[in-house]
């Protein structure tokens, strides 16, 4: 990675609690001014954010609070959904991605996202992280392997699967499955790499492995990652941005967020009382 | 105080037991009407036809004589019939269903093109043969040829082979769309790579379904105007032909005792190619499902 644009976490500073980002943090998303509906339903209301390079950016809040919503819009996945309607805008790497101009295949090359659920392809592991590459056009067998080789050890699996790279990925458990899903969205390299709850199927000790994993990821990617684990965002998280009915309660440096919060609803939420 | 009165249960327990044993009893009297009547069926035809059934009766072609009457006019005019319904149909129902279900705007006209597909597998065949005598005989002159003929059965099967592929591209699991989608992958790419294969075995399944319905399909023929007997091949999808349903047809309606017999081996030969096909299919079938 680029060594000016590398993140140190001291280097921002804070000031009353509120984050300043400093020159050195390379902003890969801004989000200004976003509003999105779901028919009738406003869902999100009028969201500003910004996420930084090599950072882990987590987003929480109670179910129903648009955190997902949310994270699926920084992919356009959103679109997916029919009836949805969106004003403002996200700026990825300074270009509007909700100009329709800008194509989400084209996007989501750069974005990689990893889901709730696991969700590999019923293929081999092999087929399962050579899917992306391949479907960017990449054909040479050496490189592929080489990739897989690189994605698996970055997924921090590869040792236990190596020497079945061409069974069904639906043998795995729940959490190598889960890391499969990391290796295949790391195989297409991208920049940025959403994640919504990716540890809300697994045991407390995928969990772990998967946290981190998001520790290691982060010094090459810059990760955003949907949570209803209080703990969880403590744990690995750069930033955090309370969200709560649509809206951005509170966004601020993790460690603010969980010790001293600015909002009375983001304390009540952290200290357990609703949600 | 408690709620349920264990002894009303315990008296209650032998009636409900009796009532699950005769339930049992009366659908396994239900499937077995159907495996009789089946049973009988296939005693009656294969001791009438068994003794028709040789080399000759494939090679020769229709006669007045019974002795000397064949089938292989109608059995190699089927297999041409199939090889324009197969692929016509198959094209245009999977390439109707991915429309509809991968493409499409989900709005009230989509809504209402899908409602009157499922609507149009309850027309009866007949009508098909009407339409197929307008566009196909008459209009685009191709006469009563195998191309016209086929691609009225196509018209016929083709909503039962729509339906059935909606059915199963809808049943691919929407987190395999959106990881594929998630990676960048165009509609097209992830249709091709993970909807399709993931959905063939289901298409496969409604695809033998219509295909067998064409095949023993005989009214649209009728009206198209396929002749009853005929004593020469076809040799390109221009020519006339016959089908086995038309021939037996044919046979059945002879006042001679043998033809009877003669009807019954053709019926065998039907049923044969029936199963070939259908075992082909499942092949297909299974050779999918192991990829994954």
């Amino acid at each position: 990675m680029n060594m000016t644009l590398t993140k140190e976490k001291n280097s921002s500073a804070i000031v009353n609690g509120a984050i300043q980002p400093t020159a050195l943090t390379e902003k890969v998303y801004e989000t200004s001014g976003l509003n999105l509906w779901y028919g009738e339903n406003h869902a999100l209301k009028n969201i500003n954010l910004d996420m930084h390079q090599n950072e882990v950016t987590a987003i929480i809040g109670p179910s129903g609070c648009g955190k997902s919503t949310y994270i699926k819009t920084l992919n356009r996945m959103i679109e997916l959904v029919p009836d949805v309607k969106t004003t403002g805008q996200i700026k990825y790497r300074n270009r509007n991605i909700l100009d329709q101009s800008y194509k989400v295949e084209d996007l989501r090359t750069q974005v990689g996202m990893v889901f709730q659920k696991p969700n590999p392809f019923p293929k081999s592991i092999y087929d399962n992280v050579v899917y992306g590459p391949k479907i960017h056009g990449i054909k040479n067998k050496k490189v592929l392997d080489e990739i897989v080789e690189k994605s698996l050890k970055g997924a921090a699996i590869w040792d236990e699967v190596k020497d079945r790279l061409h069974e069904n990925a639906y043998g795995l458990s729940g959490g190598q499955q889960q890391r499969l899903c990391i290796a295949r969205c790391l195989a297409i390299e991208p920049d940025v790499i959403l994640m919504d709850e990716p540890t809300s199927a697994l045991d407390p000790i995928s969990t772990l492995k998967i946290e981190e994993l998001v520790q290691e990821l982060k010094k090459d990617f810059s990760i955003i990652i949907v949570t209803h684990n209080m703990q969880q965002a403590a744990r690995i998280s750069d930033r955090t941005a309370f969200f709560l009915n649509g809206e951005v309660i509170e966004y601020a440096n993790t460690d603010t967020i969980f010790s001293n919060p600015d909002d009375k609803r983001t304390e009540d939420y952290i200290t357990g009382r609703f949600g | 105080m408690k709620l349920i009165n264990k002894s009303h249960v315990a008296k209650r327990m032998p009636v409900r037991l009796a009532v699950n044993t005769i339930c049992k009893g009366l659908f396994f009297l239900a499937t077995l009407v159907g495996l009789i009547v089946l049973a009988i069926l296939f005693y009656r035809i294969f001791t009438q036809g068994i003794g028709h059934l040789n080399g000759d009766f494939l090679q020769n072609f229709a006669s007045r004589k019974p002795e000397e009457a064949g089938i292989k006019a109608a059995l190699i005019g089927s297999v041409w019939l199939m090889a324009v319904v197969a692929p016509v149909s198959l094209m245009l129902g999977v390439g109707t269903a991915i429309y509809l279900e991968e493409y499409a705007r989900k709005n009230w006209i989509t809504t209402f093109i899908k409602v009157n597909i499922s609507n149009l597998a309850g027309v009866p065949s007949i009508v098909f043969g009407l339409l197929g005598l307008t566009v196909f005989v008459r209009a685009l002159a191709l006469d009563r040829s195998v191309l016209a003929a086929g691609l009225t059965m196509s018209l016929l099967v083709l909503s039962v082979i729509i339906v059935a592929a909606q059915e199963a591209i809808r049943a691919v699991p929407r987190d395999l769309r959106e990881a594929s989608f998630g990676m960048g992958a165009t509609k097209w790419q992830t249709i091709r790579k993970v909807v399709l294969p993931a959905a063939i075995p289901g298409i496969l399944t409604g695809g033998i379904l219509a295909l067998s319905r064409a095949i023993g399909e005989t009214a649209p023929l009728v009206v198209v105007g396929i002749p009853l007997f005929i004593a020469f091949l076809p040799q390109t999808v221009l020519d006339t032909f016959t089908v086995l349903p038309m021939q037996i047809y044919n046979w059945t309606s002879r006042p001679q005792e043998e033809f009877q017999q003669v009807a019954a081996a053709g019926i065998i030969v039907l049923l044969i190619l029936l199963i070939v096909m259908n075992s082909i299919a499942v092949l297909i079938r299974n050779k999918f499902q192991k990829r994954y």
